[in-house]
């Protein structure tokens, strides 16, 4: 069995937002860039099932990014992975999720992957695209938002758990499948630093347009939508501190949350 | 492509979602652009409740595709039947709310279309030259992003719930039935189970009304002021990670970055700090009230109303006025 898992680099979740001078990113200079949360559950399962069966030849990380994102894949190559295949362009820059799908799968569809895992969003710019958008390009079943896994003795089929709007969902899929991994599915571990050295010696192929033929052709046909701005969100009007004994600011609450809010 | 807007409106059980009639207001604005109709898409078994629902808020016509494999969501199906929809109908742009279903299935929809996608989206509005602007948060609310669209594609748009007021409508939408027929390997994804979580009290992600606990509750126990504040509001119980972590609350209720994204109505934040992973998944909320013992907690930031107090007091003063105004 073939797995393949697919991160992001992303600004750390605490990171205090400056806009760049171009108004389409943010400020990069000084920021703490991880591995995206929800893909380290990714990675934790891809590793998990190899401690559980003996039958995973090989995990793979594959991330689109810039030079800086190669810090990624290796530390997912300490975590547990064999190899990793790092897309890095200028020309890749550009490609919104639908065309960074498209190129994704330009380069993995030839290689036989039996199960291809995500997380099942970004938490820089939130869109949860990839997963879907690669599985419907590949022609593969997918599951979305998984918070349990579990794959059949033989390998050619899976439970999944998912968790939706006041249910779980329990779904039963055929291999060659991708899954997008919710929190709750594991807890994802930290890699120790011999291992860190170790992924130094791990294979890491850096694929660039020219080294992919068909990587026009495969982003033109869909997609296309460009980031014209970012800004800061829109701002609230300050709130109302109320001030008094408790049976004063209750009652005063409740009030203003009829009278005033209309939220009750 | 023609200048129709479709909506993929969502139902369960025959329910439909609420965002569906949300999605209805924002089709038929950007409707008013573009001269073309509304059309909404209901999928699914049996579903007349969730058609007649749909058909009075407004819509020109609703496209019901009915087959018995249709009754639970599966992405491979649905796929298909919301792709043969829009076939049909030839729509400048596909709305549909952004729930667990619809951030699913949008990004399948828009390649399966060769269309161009925007997720969770705040804001949607013709722009120049046929192009289609979109407004989403981005960097956990960080940051607004505006997109846009490419005139030549079809836009598979997925809305933000909460953020639209729902559609209503005078004369009911013409129903006209489409026949479902699956395309090859759409049963490599089975028919599903549903488990319903245990309890009368609801899921934060389908909630207009979200009480939610920090660590500061101290115990499972504790939380029973909570719990008895959103029975009396017909809320959700949410908590923050801390006190999901110390086993206070499933994870299931989590609310934040790594937990859930809510957009409730109203937010009652009870003795959470406010840390930027859990305003993450909570500042879209409409209204927001904070209830902490220290002023300078980075919730009242966020907040509408704040309360300055020990939450062990509050919480259960508030269920009380609570309850004399709703039995008044
Ligand atoms: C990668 C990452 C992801 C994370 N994801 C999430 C997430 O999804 N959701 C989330 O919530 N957190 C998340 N966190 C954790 C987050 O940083 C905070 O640690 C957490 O939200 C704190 O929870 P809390 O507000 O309950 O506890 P605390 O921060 O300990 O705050 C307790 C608050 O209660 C107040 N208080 C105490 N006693 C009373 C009383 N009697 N009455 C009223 N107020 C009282 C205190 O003044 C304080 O403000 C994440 C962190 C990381 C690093």
């Amino acid at each position: 069995m073939k797995i393949l898992v697919i991160v992001k680099q992303v600004p750390d979740s605490t990171t205090v937002i400056k806009f760049a001078a171009s108004g389409r990113d943010i400020e990069r200079g000084g920021v703490k860039l991880v591995v995206n949360p929800f893909d380290e559950f990714a990675i934790e399962l891809a590793v998990r099932l190899r401690e559980a069966r003996s039958d995973v030849e090989t995990i793979t990380v594959l991330t689109v990014g810039p030079a800086s994102a190669a810090e990624a894949l290796r530390t997912c190559l300490a975590i547990g992975a064999d190899n990793a295949i790092h897309l890095q362009d200028a020309a890749f820059d550009s490609l919104d999720e639908l065309q960074t799908a498209a190129l994704i799968a330009a380069v993995v569809r030839e290689r036989g992957y039996d199960l291809i895992v995500r997380g099942k969003q970004e938490i820089d710019l939130d869109s949860g695209q990839l997963g879907p958008a690669l599985a419907e390009l590949l022609n593969l079943p997918h599951v979305g938002a998984v918070t349990k896994f579990e794959l059949a003795a033989d390998g050619k089929s899976a439970v999944a758990n998912r968790r939706v709007e006041g249910a779980e969902e329990i779904v039963p899929l055929q291999l060659p499948a991708l899954v997008t991994v919710d929190k709750g599915l594991c807890e994802a571990r930290y890699p120790s630093l011999p291992n860190l050295m170790k992924a130094k010696k791990k294979p890491m192929t850096a694929l660039a347009a020219a080294d992919l033929p068909g990587f026009a052709d495969a982003v033109g046909g869909l997609g296309g939508s460009t980031l014209e701005r970012l800004e800061p969100p829109p701002q609230r009007p300050p709130g109302k501190i109320l001030k008094g004994e408790p049976e004063q600011v209750a009652a005063e609450l409740v009030a203003l949350l009829r009278s005033e809010a209309k939220a009750i | 492509m023609g200048d129709d807007i479709l909506v993929f409106a969502e139902q369960r059980e025959n329910r439909l979602h609420a965002g569906a009639l949300q999605c209805v207001t924002a089709a038929r604005s950007l409707a008013g652009k573009t001269g073309g109709q509304v059309v909404a898409c209901v999928i699914g078994d049996a579903t007349d409740q969730a058609v007649a629902a749909v058909q009075n808020a407004g819509v020109d016509r609703v496209i019901v595709v009915r087959d018995a494999s249709l009754r639970l969501y599966s992405p491979l199906r649905y796929r298909t039947a919301l792709a043969a929809a829009i076939t049909k109908v030839g729509p400048r742009a596909v709305l549909m709310p952004a729930t667990f279903m619809g951030r699913d299935l949008a990004p399948r929809v828009a390649v399966c279309i060769r269309g161009a996608c925007a997720t969770d989206v705040v804001d949607v509005s013709c722009g120049q030259n046929g192009a289609i602007d979109a407004r989403r948060p981005v960097y956990n609310g960080k940051a607004s992003c505006h997109v846009t669209l490419p005139a030549n594609r079809v836009a598979v748009i997925s809305i933000r719930p909460n953020v639209y007021a729902p559609s209503s409508g005078a004369a009911p939408g013409a129903v006209e039935p489409l026949a479902f027929a699956a395309a090859p390997g759409d049963d490599r994804v089975g028919a599903r189970e549903l488990m319903r979580a245990g309890g009368e009290i609801k899921d934060v992600a389908e909630a207009d009304v979200i009480v939610a606990g920090g660590r500061s509750l101290k115990s499972e126990e504790n939380f029973k002021i909570i719990y008895d504040l959103a029975r009396e509001l017909d809320a959700a119980v949410g908590a923050s990670r801390a006190a999901c972590d110390a086993g206070y609350q499933p994870h299931s209720r989590q609310v934040g970055l790594t937990g859930k994204t809510v957009t409730p109505k109203l937010y009652i934040a009870c003795g959470i700090s406010g840390a930027i992973q859990h305003l993450a998944g909570m500042r879209g909320s409409k209204v927001i009230v904070a209830i902490n013992t220290d002023a300078e907690a980075p919730i009242f930031k966020a907040a509408d109303y704040g309360i300055v107090g020990d939450l062990f007091k509050i919480v259960p003063l508030l269920t009380q006025e609570v309850h004399k105004l709703r039995h008044a």
